[in-house]
């Protein structure tokens, strides 16, 4: 078992693919919320292998793109401080913010290093004791708990110049601000994967319970996204919402307590601000106050103009499934990923690369 | 960005482990899975393991597919 190639078998796949076919009966649309499905689905096709009556649409699920404007305009003046040296993922340095990007900040002389891990943030940290490194905390509840690892770390390492500028989000309040806006209307849920292996199935419930759509946590692979849509559709037939989890070999229904421990130890609930949403309450997390010593907003007096949205861009419109990437006036054109305007071009993730990359699903 | 890939330990000291990627050798963090073993799987995310994967559920979920596929579930 190495739990890549067998879930790729394109025989098995076939066979699902013609049950969902004889399955689904009844009109309906599955959103997928995480960026690395959209990814899944459209390098592998599966869009043009669903039966008409499933529409897939693409939701917020990418960190990178629905971090606002004036978050990444923080990012960018805090690379602008003398003594400071920015740590981030490389996918954070193209993002354009209201008026410049890191990897803009970096050519005109900030330093700005790009990581893996923040265990290599630790380091830059460790070897640079004359200076502040700030990472960039932007992520998930897949990430964030690796950040929370990483502040219990620079305390028992005792690095001091060690920050975080922490503008994690949560998934399950943003889900609930899509629906209660009345926006979207879908008929099943793909949950995803990597943000429940951390916080488990139950944090799901209430969208199963409350708004009676069905909900299916699924893995990465084809076979996997595949399964998850014959599951839905199933429910869809039957009448049902349930949470099901698909991806039994990543996901335990309570999570990863540890996880969810030191995730907890370091952070607390806050409102955050998600691009094309504006401010959601208690879907942000916060450096709590006994580890404000590791918090870059309290230790650097960050100062920013008011942030300005990219001009013709419907990234906000995109992130909420309103809008597909083929109905921006600047994608493909004034918006590549050579030179993106908005972040979901940027990232690998983003819905406007996935189009850009393989087309637009329905054979464009 | 949530992207986490399976990897193979190969050897664990302290709260690091050596691990197998695709036949490249990688440390990697085991603050999140410290019930992790040598000979384990996991899913690594931003060097991090955050996950210890089931093998036992990963081969009931490859029958459910094939049964499924061949249409002769339920």
């Amino acid at each position: 078992m190495k739990y890549i190639t067998e879930f790729r078998s394109s025989e098995l796949g076939e066979g699902l693919i013609s049950r969902i076919q004889q399955r689904s009966k009844t009109p309906t649309r599955f959103m997928e919320f995480c960026g690395g499905h959209t990814v899944t689905i459209f390098r592998y096709g599966i869009r043009q292998l669903l039966p008409p009556t499933i529409e897939m649409v693409s939701g917020p699920g990418c960190p990178i793109c629905v971090t606002a404007n004036a978050d990444l305009d923080k990012a960018i003046a805090l690379s602008q401080m003398p003594g400071v040296i920015i740590t981030t993922f490389g996918d954070m340095l193209k993002v354009p913010g209201s008026r410049s990007s890191l990897e803009k900040a970096r050519a005109s002389g900030a330093e700005v290093q790009t990581v893996y891990s923040t265990m290599d943030a630790l380091d830059i940290a460790e070897a640079n004791r004359g200076k502040s490194v700030v990472f960039l905390g932007i992520g998930f509840e897949t990430t964030a708990p690796t950040i929370a690892a990483s502040i219990l770390q620079a305390e028992e390492r005792g690095i001091k110049n060690y920050h975080v500028l922490s503008l994690h989000k949560v998934c399950p309040p943003v889900i609930k601000a899509l629906l209660d806006s009345g926006e979207v209307e879908l008929g099943g849920l793909v949950c995803p994967g990597h943000v429940s292996t951390i916080i488990g199935s139950h944090p799901w419930e209430f969208i199963a319970q409350e708004y009676g759509i069905p909900c299916v946590i699924s893995g990465f692979e084809p076979l996997d996204v595949l399964q998850c849509v014959k599951m839905l559709t199933e429910q869809v037939e039957k009448g049902e919402s349930r949470v099901e989890i698909a991806y039994k070999r990543g996901v335990r229904p309570e999570g990863n307590i540890m996880a969810l421990e030191l995730m907890e130890r370091v952070f607390e609930p806050s409102p955050a601000r998600w691009r094309g949403m504006g401010e959601i309450a208690g879907s942000g997390l916060k450096i709590r106050s006994e580890y404000q010593r590791f918090d870059a907003e309290a230790n650097f007096d960050i100062k920013t103009a008011p942030a300005v949205e990219h001009k013709g861009c419907i990234c906000g419109d995109i992130l909420r499934g309103v809008k597909a990437p083929a109905d921006c006036k600047l994608f493909g054109k004034a918006c590549t990923p050579e030179n993106p305007v908005g972040p979901c071009m940027v990232s690998a993730e983003g819905s406007c690369s996935a189009y850009y990359l393989y087309g637009d699903g329905h054979g464009g | 960005m949530c992207l986490a890939i399976p990897a193979l330990i190969t050897s664990i000291e302290d709260k690091e482990a050596e691990v197998e990627i695709g036949g490249i050798s990688r440390r990697i963090s085991l603050w999140l899975t410290p019930e992790a073993r040598v000979g384990d799987y996991v899913l690594v995310h931003t060097g991090y393991a955050i996950n210890v994967l089931d093998q036992e559920r990963a081969e009931e979920t490859l029958e459910i597919l094939r049964e499924i596929a061949e249409g002769v579930e339920d």
